[in-house]
């Protein structure tokens, strides 16, 4: 059977070049980056220069690189270690009520420890109301958490801007950057970013591995007190192979984004075309321009994710999708909900999110394989009227919240 | 994540569709939670005839539905009243445990539709 892979915003595939990079780490060069005799004198190389490769990437310094060992605990990090050093300052938090949950958790649990936390809404495309990010800050505002890009709908915030507002009122700016590092250029100095995560797995190295970018100045409480490894603000001894191949991964993408953001958007594009052209009640959701490459998001309205992701994987097409089922709790994507989609369409939303390896095959085979699985749930469908082509009149015996 | 039986139940589910002239309708679920199920029955002699469903929902909601369907066609009515929403689950041989609770709806509307019979057969 075909395997299409179609859910690299979850996660991606190593590059084979990240592999062979990182593999001398695992076998015969194992020492501690910390020791003087020759096994950690390599390791402590390796890893300066992967350090390197990350700074490049994002065009900041050597020094301003942390390495961490996910996304998850980069976000915690910086927003906590953040906080907690400027606690005398003030207790204010903004950020976003479609953040992923590294981020939301963090602020929500912030929240119950003395911090007030603001969370602004978003546009039926999701977007950012500028305004009201400047009517939401008070002399009390110590940090701004800004997703770089939404992991669901691909949609990219005005960095730059919410930056510049930052700046201007001399509050820390961080940016949850997982799904744009990689995928898009991004100089923090340009975007005036003061704290910015990166996560190794979505960008073609493996999991447990990520990094984060601190401006020079900007001090952080640490998560993790040991050593005096990170120079001192994240303690453990270094994942070098982990290390190694960010590095390499971020120096990959550095060297092939530009053909890489051509060939994404083409595949992207043609998918998101055909689809919604093959497809009657598709919609997009998310703004159809400001978007990284990758990611196209649609509810397809009467059949339910869930059900469709079983039948494109038993086609061999791996996906996603903000339906309750998939999110693991009753309720479905908080960031369609955010945006204002309707429970329903939510809950029949899918995620295709492209990745280097994709070809015009594979989109053509998701066309052709779509379309009559999508026909078959919506002919089981109660709220789907095959006779109208719309929506079915349904009256309900029994209904109420979800959490029955 | 799902047994082999629910995903028999989920790829050929049996009884799809709705009856012509009903002798009972039972509708359950929640387009907000995102699984509803809409059964019809035909009851001749207190005996369930036929029975169909149609289904907007999960793996789990469909494999339920389908199995309900089969679990009560040729049954006396008070037979089909004791089936509950863990006999189809155990029918299926078991569920996801956070599907227990969202998607596990099909004996509901089985006895939402045989109450439907009643209250139309009592008039």
């Amino acid at each position: 059977m075909k395997r299409i892979y179609f859910d690299n915003n979850a996660t991606t595939p190593i590059h084979p070049e990240v592999f062979d990079a990182m593999l001398p780490y695992l076998k015969d060069e194992f020492g501690n980056p910390s020791s003087i005799h020759w096994a950690g004198r390599n390791t402590r190389k390796v890893i300066d220069e992967a350090r390197e490769k990350v700074a490049r990437l994002l065009n900041c310094d050597v020094g301003e690189i942390i390495f961490t060992s996910c996304g998850s605990e980069g976000d915690n990090l910086a927003i906590k270690g953040l906080v907690e050093s400027k606690r005398d300052k003030g207790n204010h938090i903004i950020t976003t009520k479609v953040e992923h949950p590294a981020v939301l958790t963090t602020c929500k649990y912030l929240a119950k420890t003395g911090f007030d936390v603001t969370f602004l809404d978003v546009d039926n495309q999701g977007m950012l109301d500028l305004d009201q990010l400047k009517k939401a800050i008070t002399p009390k505002t110590i940090l701004i958490t800004i997703m770089f890009a939404n992991n669901e709908t691909g949609v990219i915030f005005p960095i730059e801007e919410i930056g510049r507002i930052a700046k201007e009122h001399n509050i820390t700016f961080h940016t949850d950057a997982v799904q744009g590092v990689g995928k898009v250029p991004i100089d923090v100095k340009k975007l005036n970013i003061d704290l910015l995560t990166l996560s190794g797995h979505k960008l073609y190295a493996p999991k447990g591995v990520g990094a984060i970018y601190v401006k020079r100045g900007v001090r952080l409480v640490p998560l993790i007190h040991g050593g005096h490894q990170e120079r001192n603000r994240r303690g453990g001894t270094e994942n070098t192979a982990g290390i190694v191949a960010l590095g390499k991964a971020c120096e990959i993408a550095h060297r092939d984004m530009e053909q890489e953001i051509k060939h994404l958007t083409a595949l992207r594009d043609r998918l998101e075309k055909g689809l919604m052209g093959k497809i009657p009640h598709a919609r997009l959701n998310g703004h159809p321009k400001n978007r990284i490459p990758n990611t196209a998001n649609i509810s397809f309205e009467f059949a339910e994710g869930e059900s469709i992701l079983l039948n494109l994987d038993m086609k061999g097409i791996a996906a996603s999708s903000g339906s309750a089922c998939t999110s693991g709790t009753l309720e479905p994507s908080h960031v369609l909900v955010a945006m204002g989609v309707s429970m329903e369409a939510s809950h029949s939303s899918v995620r295709f999110s492209l990745g280097r390896g994709n070809t015009v095959e594979d989109v053509d085979y998701v066309l052709e394989v779509l379309p009559p699985i999508v026909e078959k749930m919506r002919s089981m469908s109660p709220l789907y009227s095959a006779a109208t082509g719309g929506a079915a009149n349904i009256s309900f015996t029994e209904s109420g919240s979800c959490s029955h | 994540m799902y047994s082999e039986k629910v995903m028999d139940h989920f790829s050929n589910p049996r009884n799809v569709g709705e009856i012509e002239n009903p002798d009972g309708v039972g509708t359950v679920g929640n387009p907000a939670c995102g699984d509803i199920m809409k059964l019809s029955i035909k009851i001749e002699g207190d005996v369930i005839k036929d029975v169909k469903f149609k289904t907007f929902g999960c793996g789990a909601a469909i494999a339920t539905s389908s199995m309900v369907t089969e679990l009560v066609k040729g049954k006396h009515l008070d037979e089909a009243e004791e089936i509950s929403n863990n006999t189809v689950a155990d029918a299926l041989g078991g569920l996801p445990p956070v599907k227990m609770h969202c998607s596990n709806l099909a004996a509901d509307a089985l006895h939402a539709a045989i109450e439907d019979y009643k209250k139309k057969h009592t008039k």
